[in-house]
């Protein structure tokens, strides 16, 4: 709601594209570089009829080549403008892994401390949407372990709204996840809604039996899930990470001196994830508050099937959620 | 690390006073500990052998931290020389027994930390060392450590078993925690004592320790002010018949022998004690825990500021002679700063006199979880009427400060009624 009350329907794509829109208004060294982000509009709408309204300059169509135009896009940034690359989903960005990693999360300190790279880079992550293995990985967590680095994964409207600003105000690389499956979410949002900080994780609902741990896509069936638990009487919080470099430790250790008990959902692979690396977390800074081992709920490792029912049954679900919780809790509801 | 007090959080081993393989009994001075409030010597609460010190000297950790682990069994408590051959034998001197092969060293009996005062041992099941590993979480374990909770009555219901946080609420809110002083400990070997005294140095210095003595005096009194709902009681007690008394008493005796009339004063209030026991012992866990013995806590302020009430043991068994020799004693290491942790956490009863500095009559802060104090102020010469006859006695103020929640009125008054008639024939005292 904005200060007042005014708020405008709309679907989580919408709130990304006004965000980029406002980015494009409010910032002429902002513009925007892809894989069929101009004539075609996105390949998931994001950036539809922002060519006609911005022009070929600003909204710039790219070779299948995503070493090469990030690589223009951290020439750019070390040239003063302040590009957003968008590359179609996470699995493509790994053709791009050496530009990311090698020169834009590095030169700042192989420069000591000369360039920065003011560069944002969005990408697509997660399944659920039948695209099978090679556009459905949720390789975030394999980012969030890259120093010089910021990687943000918005998962409401409010974040898709606001992330993007403040990413462009970081005078370093900020890599923006955004779940497929959230872009036709629809929800009300404030008309004068703007700028959010990527710092802190978020309490979406506040609990006192169990810490629901999660982000991007996993958000909305982990609150299902609380939902859900509220019938075994069981009263869930669920923290919304937000940003998963730097991790909001801070946040989740609170929690847990409030309900002793952890869960993490991630659309990750378990298997060196960040999941594995909030509980090792956990671990050393809360460990004489848990009163159960820590629990996580990860896709099955294995490549996301394309048929619909094995990939429903790979990925984190809500009734998994609901039974590794009343399992923890054990007889002690 | 024993809680010394109601009010100790944590506490700094200045020294050990045993080594591995050092055999001990129940009762011995194990070691000096450095509280907010003063220097403690550590009694152990059992009887075994020294198997490995696991805080070094100059370490400060909280209450409930292991800091010792001792061989179970009982020793034929050797003299401390009879050591020495066991810890000169580096091949395994822990084996009991006879040895018939040269197997992997096996301790012969369970071992068991030293973490508590006699008061709350802790079950053997939480020791590194035992046999059989309790399942607790880890936050469990924290809360049990903090409220003294014994483990072994404690119903794990969590996963395969385990002791979560809702057990150890629930065994908080039913159990009655057993806190049992322990019986009359034999004092130690002066011997030891003058050594611990002798090395011992507190490790605070004299400004910090005295803004921590405050600041423990202020949780305690606070929390008696917060918690215990005081009734207070007084009366007037001649003390004509024991002050004549004791001055032929002491007539016959050498300067060094001569007793106190405050010596009486405890005496009654023990033997007042035993009559009217809802006065002696400890509110806890919702419900009155009287005391196995009656400890008289007496209130001695030490020189560099600040209170301390440590406990004379078995006030009402002892003779006033041996009271005489206790409170000497102990008013000696209060002014030292060195105390024996039994002490400190065993008081079941506290008297405090303020007559040295003038006052006629103490209304007192119950020091919690006991449930009583009594005051006494100065003797004043009073006219004084008897039998129809007017005459000059010398009149003390007796005031009890009682909890409500223990013990009524009616039973206060009694109690102070009973102080006063045993007061009135000091021969029996």
């Amino acid at each position: 709601m904005s200060s007042d009350g005014q708020t405008v329907h709309m679907t989580y794509r919408e709130a990304m594209r006004q965000a980029l829109r406002d980015a494009l208004l409010r910032d002429p060294r902002v513009f925007l570089m892809g894989e069929d982000i101009g004539r075609y509009g996105g390949c998931y709408a994001v950036t539809k009829g922002l060519l006609e309204e911005f022009g070929p300059e600003r909204i710039r169509d790219t070779p299948l080549s995503e070493s090469a135009f990030v690589g223009a896009g951290i020439g750019a940034a070390l040239g003063g403008m302040r590009p957003i690359v968008e590359i179609m989903t996470v699995n493509f960005s790994l053709l791009a892994l050496d530009q990311i990693v090698n020169n834009a999360a590095t030169m700042l300190h192989m420069s000591g401390g000369q360039f920065n790279i003011p560069l944002v880079i969005r990408m697509t992550t997660g399944a659920g949407r039948q695209l099978a293995a090679q556009h459905s990985h949720s390789l975030e967590g394999w980012y969030a372990h890259i120093p010089g680095l910021r990687i943000v994964a918005p998962a409401t409207l409010q974040d898709a709204r606001g992330m993007l600003w403040t990413a462009l105000e970081d005078p370093d690389p900020v890599l923006i996840f955004e779940h497929n499956g959230l872009y036709n979410m629809e929800g009300d949002l404030a008309a004068d809604a703007g700028a959010v900080d990527l710092d802190k994780a978020a309490i979406q609902r506040s609990g006192t039996d169990v810490s629901l741990i999660t982000y991007g896509g996993s958000l909305w069936k982990t609150l299902s899930a609380a939902e859900e638990l509220t019938q075994l009487k069981l009263n869930a919080e669920v923290i919304d990470l937000r940003s998963l470099r730097p991790l909001d430790t801070a946040t989740i250790i609170e929690s847990l001196r409030r309900t002793h008990r952890a869960v993490i959902i991630d659309e990750g692979w378990r298997s060196g994830s960040i999941s594995a690396e909030i509980s090792a977390r956990i671990m050393e800074e809360a460990f004489y508050e848990l009163d159960a081992p820590v629990a996580r709920i990860c896709s099955a490792e294995v490549p996301i099937p394309y048929s619909k029912h094995l990939e429903e049954a790979a990925l984190p679900q809500t009734t998994a959620i609901v039974q590794a919780v009343s399992q923890m809790v054990g007889g002690h509801g | 690390m024993p809680s010394l007090g109601a009010d100790m959080v944590a506490g700094t081993i200045i020294e050990w006073l045993v080594k591995p393989g050092d055999p001990i009994k129940r009762g011995d001075i194990i070691a000096v500990v450095d509280t907010e409030k003063a220097t403690i010597e550590v009694e152990v609460f059992m009887t075994g052998i020294i198997e490995s010190i696991l805080i070094p000297a100059g370490e400060k950790v909280p209450v409930g931290t292991a800091l010792a682990l001792i061989r179970d069994g009982e020793v034929a408590a050797p003299p401390r020389e009879a050591a020495k051959p066991l810890v000169a034998e580096p091949a395994n001197p822990l084996v009991a027994g006879p040895v018939t092969a040269p197997a992997i060293p096996r301790p012969a009996a369970p071992v068991t930390p030293v973490t508590r005062p006699p008061t709350a041992p802790l079950p053997h099941e939480v020791t590194p060392a035992a046999a059989k590993r309790l399942r607790i979480s880890p936050v469990a374990m924290r809360m049990a450590l903090e409220m003294q909770v014994d483990l072994s009555k404690v119903e794990g219901t969590g996963p395969g078993g385990a002791i979560g946080k809702a057990d150890i609420e629930r065994t908080m809110k039913s159990a009655v925690r057993a806190l049992a002083p322990p019986p009359v400990m034999a004092p130690s070997p002066p011997v030891a004592a003058e050594a611990a005294a002798a090395v011992a140095k507190p490790l605070l210095a004299p400004a910090e320790r005295k803004l921590a003595m405050r600041r423990a005096i202020a949780a305690a009194m606070a929390r008696s002010k917060r918690e215990i709902p005081h009734y207070y009681l007084t009366t007037s007690i001649d003390m004509g018949n024991a002050l004549a008394w004791l001055q032929a008493e002491n007539l016959k005796r050498s300067v060094n022998e001569r007793l106190l009339y405050s010596v009486f004063l405890l005496k009654a209030v023990a033997l007042a004690a035993r009559q009217i026991p809802e006065m002696n012992g400890f509110w806890i866990d919702n419900q009155f825990k009287p005391g196995e013995a009656i400890h008289v806590g007496v209130a001695i302020s030490s020189r560099q500021g600040g209170l301390i009430a440590p406990a004379i043991h078995d006030v009402d068994k002892k003779n006033t002679d041996e009271i005489m020799l206790s409170l000497r004693e102990l008013v000696k290491r209060v002014r030292a700063g060195i105390l024996r942790s039994s002490e400190i956490a065993d008081a079941t009863i506290t008297v405090s006199s303020l007559g040295e500095q003038g006052v006629e009559s103490v209304f007192g802060v119950i020091y919690p979880p006991q449930v009583a104090l009594v005051g006494f102020g100065k003797i004043v010469e009073r006219p004084w009427a008897i039998n129809g006859m007017l005459g000059v006695r010398p009149i003390i103020m007796a005031s009890l400060a009682a909890d409500h929640r223990a013990s009524d009125g009616h039973r206060g008054a009694l109690f102070l009624a009973a102080i006063n008639s045993l007061l009135q024939e000091p021969q029996k005292l």
